[in-house]
């Protein structure tokens, strides 16, 4: 992620487009409620009288027109191009914890790159008995697991360290998906080949230019990493490392490594380009800390948020959300609409379950008023994420990566809502 | 702890040449470099045709490119600038990153001499060795870098450790609250209409 100043973009908020389709929106809850019969109930409707399209229309499909809003998004500002860049996942507009593989972030260093099955290797070699190769086929042939785990990329809300700065949940918050994985314990793969008792690290990398190596200590490689084939029970999707991409739950997005090719035991870190110059974390003092691997607990309401506001005035408002942790479950999730003075605890929609994504609801009756929206996390080790304030407090504003502050949205009286920073 | 799997005999073993042209990182002790060299005096016409287009002549960048040279001392400002000279602990990483995945766009193209080069040529534009400095495998471990000391491992359970708070306060938690800043001033989000579906 470039450090280089923003420049200005294109200026008018979707507010525009937004308070004209809530103002229609007005007029058409109006019309329900008004003293004559609704048309759309009384007039026999062309999707009632003709038939809709044949099973052959569409193979594999795509979300209907209606929903050509909820897409990864791009900043252009923040890399120098767009091919070692990043988009965000339009988190204000989803539901439930399943990201849609069609519109899930991407993150590549060098493009996303084609490789068919039939290309595929995968080398695992260095401090082991048998270095190994194999095939895709063989992959499959390993037992296998299912698990649900969400993938954050280190520099989410990474951009608002220094301030409020992008307005929408999508841009500040959607580095981010989290899918069901089905693939094999990169344990067995090591087992394979077995690992000598030097073995310490496992470097990983993937087939791409990038190749985005990173280092793993043994321990964690040989506990819940996965090497994933399939993701929401398809094939992952090219840009998200087709045919093979490691999983590393709860750990920082870029040690995630896609179009996975080789994996190294060693008795030390390779202190890779990808975790010395870059996925280091610089503090005040200019020292910086390293080997930040755990993504910490987080939440964001997703709406209403800049990109969602309220434009059914008030009454019951559903206030929803999301939160994780790379240290395990999410326990709860409290709720504030003053700003953090007082705070409600919200309703999970499912018990949380270990680094996965989990949605929470606070239903409300909106009186109308200005509302300053927070969120606030706990996870199963005890941890309270902090604000802002608390984090800066420890690290100043130059650490880019990890930013998992408390996010506040400021709902104004007209439902529109905007990204703030607050005392 | 796993229980020792019993081997399914997937997979075959790898050749030596399979694993030369594969396993290529460089770690901080040199493990890895091959033998070779190159002076900053070669890095310098390399770098003019692979590598000034994005970088700059000197190393300091175009554009929004990464700039390679400067930024010493800057860690602790308000804006940091991190190159190779003021950040990167170890030489190995940028030997290893040069010859594995740049130039950007055409990776993998440089031979083990010009990565050493261009090496050189970056170190000079940092102002790290003179003019006539010839890097090789042998003098590799020699280069100094400046930030090598500026590193720690993570320690957030021990500096953070006041965020695991088993009570969080629920009421009351503070008099007054204030906007300080508004994301809408900065006004920098993209557009969202006319996005294609």
């Amino acid at each position: 992620m470039s450090e280089s100043s923003p420049k200005k973009a294109p200026s008018r908020r979707q507010f525009l487009t937004g308070a004209a389709a809530a103002g229609a929106g007005a007029v058409a809850a109006g019309a329900a409620r008004a003293a004559g019969p609704d048309p759309l109930i009384t007039d026999v409707q062309d999707w009632a009288r003709a038939t809709g399209e044949g099973v052959d229309a569409t193979p594999y499909g795509l979300p209907i027109e209606f929903e050509s809003d909820v897409v990864r998004r791009n900043v252009e500002w923040l890399t120098a191009d767009t091919i070692s860049s990043i988009n965000f996942t339009p988190i204000h507009a989803l539901d439930g914890t399943i990201t849609p593989q069609g519109c899930a972030f991407e993150r590549h260093h060098s493009g996303a790159i084609e490789l068919r099955k039939d290309d595929y290797r995968l080398m695992i070699n260095g401090l082991v008995d048998t270095p190994l190769v194999f095939t895709y086929g063989d992959l499959e042939r390993f037992p296998r697991e299912n698990r649900v785990y969400f993938c954050e990329c280190a520099a989410n809300t990474g951009m608002e360290w220094a301030g409020a700065q992008l307005n929408g949940a999508q841009f500040t918050h959607g580095m981010i998906h989290n899918m069901e994985y089905s693939g094999v314990p990169l344990r067995s793969l090591l087992q394979e080949a077995g690992v000598k008792p030097e073995g310490k690290w496992v470097y990983v990398e993937g087939a791409d230019a990038s190749s985005n190596g990173r280092s793993i200590p043994l321990e964690k490689a040989m506990d819940d990493v996965m090497v994933a084939f399939k993701a929401n029970g398809e094939a992952l999707r090219k840009e998200h490392g087709y045919p093979v991409r490691l999983v590393v739950p709860g750990w920082e997005g870029n040690m995630w490594v896609k179009w996975l090719r080789r994996v190294e035991v060693m008795e030390g870190p390779v202190e890779s380009r990808e975790e010395t110059s870059k996925y280091t974390d610089t503090l005040a003092n200019g020292t910086s800390r390293k080997w930040t691997w755990v993504m910490d607990a987080k939440s964001v309401v997703t709406s209403p948020s800049p990109q969602a506001p309220i434009r059914h005035g008030p009454g019951p408002l559903v206030i929803t959300g999301l939160a994780w942790s790379g240290r395990g479950a999410i326990t709860g999730v409290d709720v504030s609409v003053d700003g953090g003075i007082t705070w409600m605890p919200a309703r999970l929609a499912a018990p949380g379950t270990d680094k996965a994504l989990t949605r929470f609801y606070l239903d409300h009756n909106w009186d109308g008023s200005e509302m300053l929206l927070q969120s606030r996390a706990k996870d199963s080790t005890g941890y309270v994420q902090p604000t802002k304030a608390q984090l800066r407090e420890v690290r100043g504003e130059n650490s880019i990566y990890h930013n998992n502050c408390v996010q506040t949205w400021w709902v104004k009286e007209n439902g529109e809502a905007e990204n703030v920073e607050v005392s | 702890a796993p229980a020792m799997a019993e081997k399914l005999g997937l997979g075959r073993a790898a050749l030596p040449e399979e694993i030369a042209a594969w396993d290529l990182d460089v770690s901080p002790d040199g493990t890895g470099l091959p033998a070779g060299s190159g002076s900053v005096e070669d890095g310098e016409m390399l770098f003019a045709e692979h590598c000034a287009i994005c970088h700059g002549d000197f190393a300091e960048g175009v554009d929004n490119w990464p700039k390679l040279a400067g930024g010493k001392g800057t860690l602790a400002d308000k804006d940091p600038l991190k190159t190779v000279g003021s950040y990167w602990p170890y030489l190995s990483t940028a030997w290893d990153y040069v010859n594995r995945s740049m130039p950007f766009g055409n990776a993998q193209t440089l031979s083990a001499d010009d990565t050493y080069a261009i090496v050189a040529y970056i170190l000079y534009s940092n102002d790290l060795v003179e003019d006539d400095f010839v890097l090789s495998d042998e003098n590799f471990l020699d280069v100094e870098m400046p930030n090598a000391g500026g590193f720690i491992v993570d320690d957030r359970e021990a500096t953070e450790a006041h965020f695991w708070t088993s009570e969080p306060c629920m009421e009351d938690c503070k008099d007054t609250v204030e906007i300080t800043m508004r994301a809408a001033v900065l006004d920098v989000t993209p557009e969202e209409i006319g996005t294609e579906a």
